[in-house]
């Protein structure tokens, strides 16, 4: 996929892996737009993406809001033009220290099913009718290897993105033969605000840097069209193929 | 005709009037039989502007006043001042706003502050503006303070969601380009699967009313539109193969048209089109339209002009209102088409031919 002038739209983008994207997109020459719901980290990931001759714009959201989905996805149209690349990486954890499925509180599984997961949905239905109508457009889903194994304590955040991890499966299979594509990419532990914030005790030295995760996955978003649709993609191997 | 009061509960809960405009026939079916009523070959173009909220209010001179986004350009936007009220009085019935000089301000809300420029040659309350932020801050200002275009025949007020096509992408529409509503993407992935080709163009629809008979007597405006090198190719290829071009909507027959007109053939790239279609005009890309239900009086109707005959277009719309057909941008829809053109039209000229 060539990244020069592609449009794309990343939740979660003024922190972490969310803002190493950014920088690392709109240095491969994307227009960026970045979604985040703190105005002050989002304004400054943005200034430090212009200040090396990147696009970028900032959008101020909750991807959880409903009532936000379409201002993000109008907004973002507006600022670059119709979108080609969607990365859904915005994501909570719920309350921290993260507790037992027994102590978790129905309403912080549905908080963390409506940023995970119900956000993602509708802010795809949304951009997805577009893409379909020009013949292309991509959605990459971050996912977890949480999605996978069953961690005692991650309950809430593991179903949400096993939950995210099928229905990229199931946007795929729905839309197999409209040039739009859908991935779920894992990008392994990385050095985050969220990571601490799951596993304090973690030594941050060996954990991998999200700029480096981001390089990683943008040369892997330039070799995606090699990959079926509906593929779950994942560090360290980065393997597009099925 | 009576106005669909409400939008319906499932986006293609709509019906569809079949106009045969070649043999003067019509009959009664449903949005989600579209795809029996197309052939492969054909191409659908599809308007796919989403829809601003529009409608903003503020304060001008001391009064109340609300702006609604018409259009805007490189430089500056459009936009139709109205006074006191708000959506439950028909446009017509509101009091005019004060008359804003350039250089007047119109404090909206959160901010937001639109400067006048100058006004419109045909009315004091079409004037261009400009407003004092850009970029993300601008955009995030209006979907902040704005709401969609509200319609005083509603029950309630219009949430952004519920004026929004299924295939929109970038915010240029002031009001719905209502004839895509009821198209759901099973019709549509229906259409791609029968090889109907879909194509799309992005044009800004205009107001539709703005209770000043001098503006209402101009509308539509010039509108600009943005015409894909994709859409152009498909539409070449299918007009040269005989197949048909069905414009969704009033506003794609305009770009379409209009593009042909300014250009000599269709081109791709961005104009604007102050093309005004009636009866007397022929087109000379759309074969046919899918479109809503408008009453005689109105604009849309006289378009249809340009697509089937007036006895044929008659004796349709006396059946629509006879059989309880909704009108206005949540309503039922028609679809005129010279169906029975091609020998190899198989059910579709069986069907339509059907009374």
């Amino acid at each position: 996929m060539r990244l020069r002038n592609l449009n794309t739209l990343i939740t979660g983008g003024s922190r972490g892996l969310g803002r190493a994207l950014g920088q690392a997109l709109a240095q491969a020459g994307a227009r960026v737009v970045l979604v985040a719901r703190h105005k002050q980290a989002l304004d400054e990931t943005v200034e430090s993406i212009r200040a090396n001759g990147g696009e970028a714009h900032g959008i101020v959201a909750d991807v959880g809001d409903k009532n936000a989905v379409y201002a993000i996805a109008g907004e973002a149209a507006a600022l670059v033009g119709p979108i080609d690349l969607v990365i859904m990486n915005a994501s909570t954890l719920g309350p921290t220290p993260l507790p037992l499925l027994l102590d978790t509180e129905c309403e912080d599984l549905e908080q963390v099913l409506a940023v995970n997961l119900i956000g993602p949905f509708r802010l795809t239905k949304v951009l997805a009718g577009s893409m379909v109508l020009r013949g292309r457009g991509t959605v990459i889903n971050i996912s977890s290897d949480a999605a996978v194994e069953a961690y005692e304590n991650w309950g809430a955040y593991s179903a949400s993105k096993a939950a995210l991890d099928h229905l990229t499966r199931i946007w795929a299979a729905e839309l197999a033969d409209t040039g739009v594509r859908f991935f779920s990419v894992d990008p392994g532990e990385m050095n985050t605000v969220m990571h601490a914030d799951a596993i304090p005790e973690a030594d941050p030295a060996t954990l991998a840097d999200p700029a480096e995760i981001a390089e990683r996955i943008v040369d892997m978003v330039r070799r995606i069209d090699a990959a079926p649709t509906g593929a779950r993609i994942s560090g360290p191997s980065w393997q597009v193929r099925a | 005709m009576t106005p669909a009061t409400r939008p319906p509960n499932k986006r293609d809960a709509v019906r569809l009037l079949a106009v045969d405009t070649e043999a003067n026939g019509f009959f009664d079916t449903g949005i989600d039989e579209l795809p029996q009523l197309l052939q492969p070959g054909d191409v659908l173009v599809l308007n796919d502007a989403a829809t601003l909220p529009a409608s903003l209010f503020g304060v001008a001179a001391g009064q109340p006043i609300e702006i609604r986004i018409a259009g805007r350009t490189s430089t500056h936007w459009s936009v139709v001042l109205f006074g006191r009220g708000d959506w439950h009085s028909p446009t017509e019935d509101r009091p005019a706003p004060p008359v804003l000089n350039p250089g007047a301000t119109i404090d909206l809300s959160g901010g937001l502050v639109a400067t006048v420029l100058g006004a419109s040659t045909v009315s004091t309350r079409l004037v261009r503006v400009r407003f004092n932020l850009e970029g993300a801050d601008l955009w995030t200002a209006l979907y902040a303070n704005g709401a969609p275009v509200q319609y005083s025949y509603q029950q309630r007020p219009l949430e952004l969601w519920s004026v929004q096509t299924v295939y929109g992408s970038q915010p240029w529409a002031a009001e719905m380009p209502s004839a895509g509503r009821p198209l759901a993407w099973s019709t549509l992935l229906a259409l791609r699967r029968r090889g109907v080709t879909l194509a799309s163009l992005t044009h800004a629809a205009g107001l539709s009313a703005t209770g000043d008979p001098a503006l209402d007597a101009a509308l539509p405006l010039p509108e600009r539109y943005h015409i894909p090198q994709r859409t152009v190719d498909v539409i070449n290829a299918a007009r040269k193969s005989g197949w048909r071009v069905i414009a969704v909507g009033t506003t794609v027959v305009r770009a379409l048209e209009g593009n042909v007109r300014e250009f000599g053939r269709l081109r791709a790239g961005e104009s604007v089109t102050d093309l005004v279609i009636d009866a007397s005009f022929r087109t000379q890309v759309a074969d046919g339209i899918l479109t809503g239900m408008h009453n005689q009086d109105e604009s849309h109707y006289k378009l249809l002009g340009a697509f089937g005959t007036r006895s044929t277009l008659a004796a349709s719309w006396r059946h629509a209102v006879k059989t309880g057909y909704l009108c206005h941008e949540f309503g039922d829809v028609s679809l005129l088409l010279p169906c029975c053109v091609r020998e190899h039209s198989g059910v579709t000229a069986a069907l339509l031919r059907r009374r």
